[in-house]
């Protein structure tokens, strides 16, 4: 069996691991570049963004911190009067509630699912799996509506009108419901494959399936909420669409991405404006993704590879 | 500043109340439901379990995505039927037929490129010593949103009136090597394409992970029996590894294809969807938040629908497939 070790993998003749470390630096070095020459020119005056290109400000540094004090605390022009600083705020107030609350519903689904079989229960597995591809724009309007006005049959409302669009439970609850297909399908391939003697064996010692739930779904399934709650933070944190759509655009609500696409509109913005204000953006999801990258890997595999 | 903090702290507050409140009613729930004994118990059990997803699912997805194709037998207020006059608009107005051909465009390019180079890497990086620093490298884009990432390549497609520096990296390199820069984002069909490269930046690491994980789990001995037999290179590669990834390949692929579909933030952020670049997902938004007309937008909405529809199928049919195995 020694030999085994020695034997390199065939299958790696393809071609020499120099020729395959060459490819692989070149295309990584490609593919980082434009995020550095981002993070460079957000140091750079706005005279010298024009003026001379970020790898030629390399050689000749001159930066300045000026650009992310203007973003942050506001720079006096019209579209960043106050600086995406309460953006930020609303961003961390967004992502919280709208990564916890999917997070523990779908788990308790997905246990209901793995663990308390019933007649129908594969069905509904297939259908909740099934509404993954189901593209948002197909609920948007309908749910906007039903936020701002109710549901009726008739004159009889069966669902009253929350008041909740354009507040931060507006934003909340849908991405909530958007969560739920993956979040229940991530999780039940986790907590199904959970020994079914430890079950068992809690049953029959008199545990009902809430003490089951919290003393050992729970915490074995910790690595996998975990890996779906980075996911789904990342998710709310970079998300456009549900945000344009029941957040208004304003401070007191909107989260710093779409205030960073607004600015991108916005004539006189500048340069500086826009290189810090997207650098503040994506530092929080680059954070969370550097430090906790195992995780989110194996969240990504439990989802796609059997 | 004092105004700043009047305003923070509300937010903060309303945060910790609702996450608070949210964990009290889940509580509330287990203690009162856990006391049901005998055979009502598990009935209980299952109905707090599982009817919060039941019940948000079908108000934010199920119902309105009903809703959605009625509104698009209607008119823009949805107030009165219309017919298929929103389809009908479709099939001839020459702007959607533009949008169609890009949307089309991406859902082939985008999912095939972003897929093979993932494959690429995968193999290659099979092959490498030290392949954490460039997996994850080429993974960090995935955590940047959509509109940060355009913004990033916004500085890289920049292009500046003959004779100013050209600060952009695309104008100088195609300067260096000869060319003309040329303003990128009006140029068609270029543009597109360049749009596309946004996204394939973004999307590509997570396609090399799976793959690489799928790689890495093609037994040993079933690689080194083929070797055996004589099987090496190229061959290998295509009798042995491949037909072992395919499904993973296949889910890359999918899933590039959902994606490009929804694709929005980019096309809104790089053009609004001006200069041949508009696609059907930005489409559907301008149709119902600038142009109010929600039966034109929800027919758009229908059609994104019918199009992930044999995706939808596929997955369906190969997760029954693999609970049957199990």
């Amino acid at each position: 069996m020694s030999a085994k070790v020695a034997t390199p993998n065939p299958s790696r003749k393809l071609f020499s691991s120099r020729f395959a470390a060459i490819v692989v630096w070149t295309i990584t070095v490609i593919w980082t570049i434009p995020t550095v020459g981002l993070f460079v020119t957000s140091f750079k005056s706005d005279k010298d963004i024009l003026g001379q290109a970020w790898w030629v400000s390399l050689l000749h540094p001159h930066f300045t911190l000026a650009n992310y004090r203007g973003v942050f605390l506001g720079n006096g022009t019209q579209s960043l009067s106050n600086g995406v600083l309460p953006y930020f705020i609303n961003s961390i107030v967004i992502t919280l509630p709208a990564t916890i609350f999917p997070v523990v519903i779908a788990t308790m689904a997905a246990y209901a699912l793995a663990w308390i079989k019933f007649r129908g229960s594969e069905f509904l597995f297939f259908s909740i799996f099934a509404l993954q591809v189901v593209p948002l724009q197909m609920s948007l309007v309908p749910l906007l509506l039903l936020f701002t006005g109710g549901a009726h049959i008739g004159h009889i409302a069966i669902f009253p009108a929350l008041g909740i669009a354009g507040k931060f439970a507006g934003i909340w609850v849908p991405h909530t419901m958007f969560a739920l297909p993956l979040a229940i399908y991530l999780l039940h391939n986790f907590i199904a494959s959970l020994p079914r003697d430890l079950m068992e064996a809690a049953h029959v010692d008199g545990a009902n399936h809430f003490k089951v739930f919290r003393m050992i779904v729970l915490p074995l399934a910790i690595p996998g909420i975990a890996a779906l709650a980075i996911f789904q933070f990342l998710w709310v944190w970079n998300d456009l669409l549900v945000a344009l759509t029941f957040a208004s655009g304003t401070e007191e609500v909107a989260p710093i991405n779409s205030k960073l696409a607004s600015l991108v509109g916005q004539y006189g913005s500048g340069y500086t404006s826009l290189s810090a204000g997207a650098f503040i953006t994506i530092s929080i999801p680059l954070v969370v993704f550097f430090s906790l990258q195992r995780y989110f890997v194996r969240g990504l595999l439990a989802g796609s590879v059997k | 500043m004092s105004d700043f903090i009047s305003t923070t702290v509300p937010k903060f507050t309303s945060v910790f109340v609702a996450i608070a409140i949210f964990f009290a009613i889940i509580a509330a729930l287990f203690a009162i439901a856990g006391r049901v004994d005998g055979k009502k118990s598990r009935p209980v059990a299952l109905t707090i379990f599982l009817a919060p997803a039941l019940v948000l699912l079908l108000a934010g997805l199920v119902i309105p995505a009903i809703r959605t194709i009625v509104f698009s037998f209607m008119n823009p207020d949805s107030n009165g039927w219309v017919g298929l006059a929103n389809y009908s608009w479709m099939a001839r107005d020459p702007g959607v037929r533009v949008i169609m051909v890009n949307t089309i465009l991406w859902i082939i390019v985008v999912p095939l490129f972003t897929a093979a180079l993932a494959l690429l890497l995968a193999v290659m990086l099979d092959r490498i010593k030290r392949e954490s620093i460039p997996k994850s490298l080429l993974f960090m884009p995935m955590a940047i949103s959509f509109v940060g990432a355009s913004i990033i390549f916004k500085f890289v497609y920049e292009y500046r009136e003959p004779g100013q520096v050209q600060i952009g990296l695309l104008s100088s390199i195609v300067h260096f090597l000869g060319g003309t820069p040329q303003n990128w984002m009006l140029s068609k069909p270029l543009n597109t394409f360049l749009l596309m490269i946004i996204y394939i930046w973004t999307q590509m690491g997570f396609g090399m992970v799976i793959l690489s994980a799928a790689i890495k789990a093609v037994p040993a001995d079933i690689v080194e029996a083929s070797a055996l037999d004589g099987a090496s290179g190229w061959r290998l590669f295509r009798n042995i590894t491949f037909p072992m990834v395919k499904s993973t390949f296949i889910v890359v692929l999918a899933t590039g294809v959902v994606g490009a579909l929804k694709v929005f933030d980019i096309v809104r952020t790089m053009t609004g969807g001006n200069f041949s670049t508009n696609v059907l997902a930005n489409e559907m938004y301008s149709q119902v938040f600038v142009q109010f007309d929600q039966g034109k937008g929800s027919a758009l909405a229908v059609v994104l629908f019918l199009l992930v529809t044999p995706i939808l199928i596929y997955n369906i049919r190969s997760l029954r497939k693999e609970r049957t195995y199990a």
